[in-house]
């Protein structure tokens, strides 16, 4: 039987300490506020984009504890004490860019770019989790990432030669 | 979106105390609900997350059932060795879902309880057509309208919608159970049953809000877990017919699970998706089909007589014929590993 010892506060503003890029933001959110407004509006990473804000266009994606996930989905409260990565966070210190970024620049990955930095981030989740082993599996494992420009034999072909150029950099 | 109190569960009981107040909605991945709240499908004055509870984790096998805890992603359970071994069909359902970046969100729990994807639905506030689900009484507008997408079976003429979910659809044809937990205890409801159609959902509740009862889980209820049953020497199967490869709802769907010795069937049972408010079991094909040979003939003359009490709409009869077909195929799909 349920336990009614407890009853639940609800609160309309909720403390949270989240690791952004590397960095502890601590900050009190509402909790109907998203993942991405606040990584906008609040700590100014505009990096990821607001498309469709449904859950259909893919291009806020970032890394919550290293699995990609649409901001706009994601309630910021949900991501207290995670580890968040946005595409500004990609490139090293010294503003050497991750190799993913390379290969995108390198094989001409994009046209208007709105749709890059959610791409990058799905990416380099895609290649982690060993999806980046033929044109097929990448298709379908970057299918959550819509480019209206349709860069997607260049996208395609990005990602495969990061994903191997990685592993070959990890011998 | 409006604004709402929020705490977090840490436990069943908590949740389920936090659910009996009115008014509040519980949030696990949040893909739908964050939806629903920008729409104002639903505008909780308060949502309780039980994210961080751990009874409601993991996917385990007793060596009877798959035990699949509520908040398994559905990539947690695509990519689980011992569902992709045991519910192929499942896995397969799953990996077939959104996309990757909403399946490491999206949970297995509250997945079965998404609602319709119809576009007079999924509108913004205030709603500018008829649609009961969202005015209770304002009538249908794609009975009338656009509803190529819509139901074949089991509608009404107060709505025409099907349920979206792959998942369910698996589920179903496996026997699957889902353990609820509510203020009254838990109990366990067969996921063939778990959804309504429009005209079951007449007969349970003829109010005015009928037609938001799509499921028989009650008011203050949470999905605490499914149990699949496995059975050695069964095989089963999913096949997804949508407009895109990748990313996109089903036109149709269609689940199947087969036994056979050689080439004959010794037990075959199939469900149909969105051709429905729920997963469509087919039980008329699934004893025709037992003793018969495997072969797309016979296969396609029970699942086509089966299907023989359809309703499709003006614009929709190619569903029943996509549905039959996926039907056979799944069959097939599911006979290829045996």
């Amino acid at each position: 039987m349920p336990d009614e010892r407890t009853t639940l506060e609800f609160a309309r503003e909720i403390d949270v300490q989240i690791t952004v890029n590397g960095e502890d933001v601590a900050a009190r959110v509402s909790p109907r506020t998203t993942l991405l407004d606040w990584l906008r509006e609040s700590v100014g990473l505009t990096g990821a984009k607001k498309g469709c804000n449904e859950g259909a266009c893919g291009t806020c994606t970032v890394l919550v504890d290293g699995g990609r996930m649409n901001g706009c989905l994601t309630l910021v409260v949900q991501c207290d004490g995670r580890t968040v990565t946005t595409v500004e966070g990609l490139a090293g210190m010294g503003g050497e860019l991750h190799p993913v970024q390379q290969s995108f620049l390198h094989h001409d990955a994009f046209q208007c770019g709105y749709c890059t930095p959610g791409q990058l981030l799905s990416a380099v989740a895609c290649i982690a989790e060993g999806h980046a082993t033929d044109e097929a599996t990448v298709r379908e494992w970057m299918s959550g990432n819509i480019c209206r420009c349709a860069a997607y034999p260049q996208i395609t072909a990005a990602v495969l030669a990061a994903g191997a150029g990685m592993e070959e950099g990890s011998r | 979106m409006k604004d709402f109190g929020y705490a977090r569960a840490n436990d069943v009981g908590e949740a389920v105390t936090a659910l009996a107040t009115a008014g509040t909605a519980v949030i696990a991945g949040g893909t739908e609900l964050l939806n629903w709240m920008r729409l104002g499908i639903t505008e909780p004055d308060q949502v309780v997350d039980i994210g961080g509870v751990e009874e409601l984790r993991g996917i385990d096998f007793d060596g009877d059932h798959l035990v699949i805890g509520a908040l398994a992603t559905l990539n947690d359970v695509e990519g689980n060795f011992l569902v992709q071994q045991h519910a192929a069909a499942l896995a397969s359902a799953c990996r077939q879902a959104a996309s990757a970046q909403l399946r490491n969100r999206t949970t297995i729990g509250g997945n079965v309880l998404q609602r319709t994807r119809c576009p007079y639905f999924r509108t913004e506030e205030p709603v500018p057509w008829p649609c009961n689900k969202r005015a209770p009484g304002s009538g249908c507008a794609s009975l009338h309208g656009r509803h190529e997408r819509q139901a074949v079976l089991g509608w009404t003429d107060d709505c025409v919608a099907v349920q979206p979910s792959d998942p369910a659809v698996a589920l179903a044809v496996l026997d699957a159970e889902v353990d609820v937990v509510g203020r009254s205890g838990r109990r366990s409801i067969s996921m063939r049953d778990f959804h309504l159609s429009q005209a079951e959902a007449a007969v349970l509740d003829n109010g005015p809000d009928g037609l938001q009862r799509e499921n028989r889980l009650d008011v203050g209820e949470l999905i605490v877990a499914y149990r699949v049953p496995v059975h050695d020497g069964e095989q089963s199967a999913y096949v997804k017919v949508r407009q895109r490869a990748s990313y996109e709802y089903a036109i149709v769907s269609a689940a199947a699970s087969l036994r056979s010795a050689g080439s004959t069937i010794v037990s075959a049972r199939v469900a149909l998706g969105s051709v429905a408010q729920r997963p469509w079991r087919l039980p008329q094909a699934e004893q025709a089909l037992a003793g018969q040979p495997l072969t797309r003939e016979v296969l396609t003359a029970a699942v086509g007589a089966a299907l023989e009490d359809a309703r499709p709409l003006p614009n929709n009869a190619y569903k029943v014929a996509m549905a039959r077909n996926a039907a056979v195929r799944a069959l097939l799909m599911a006979g290829a590993d045996l």
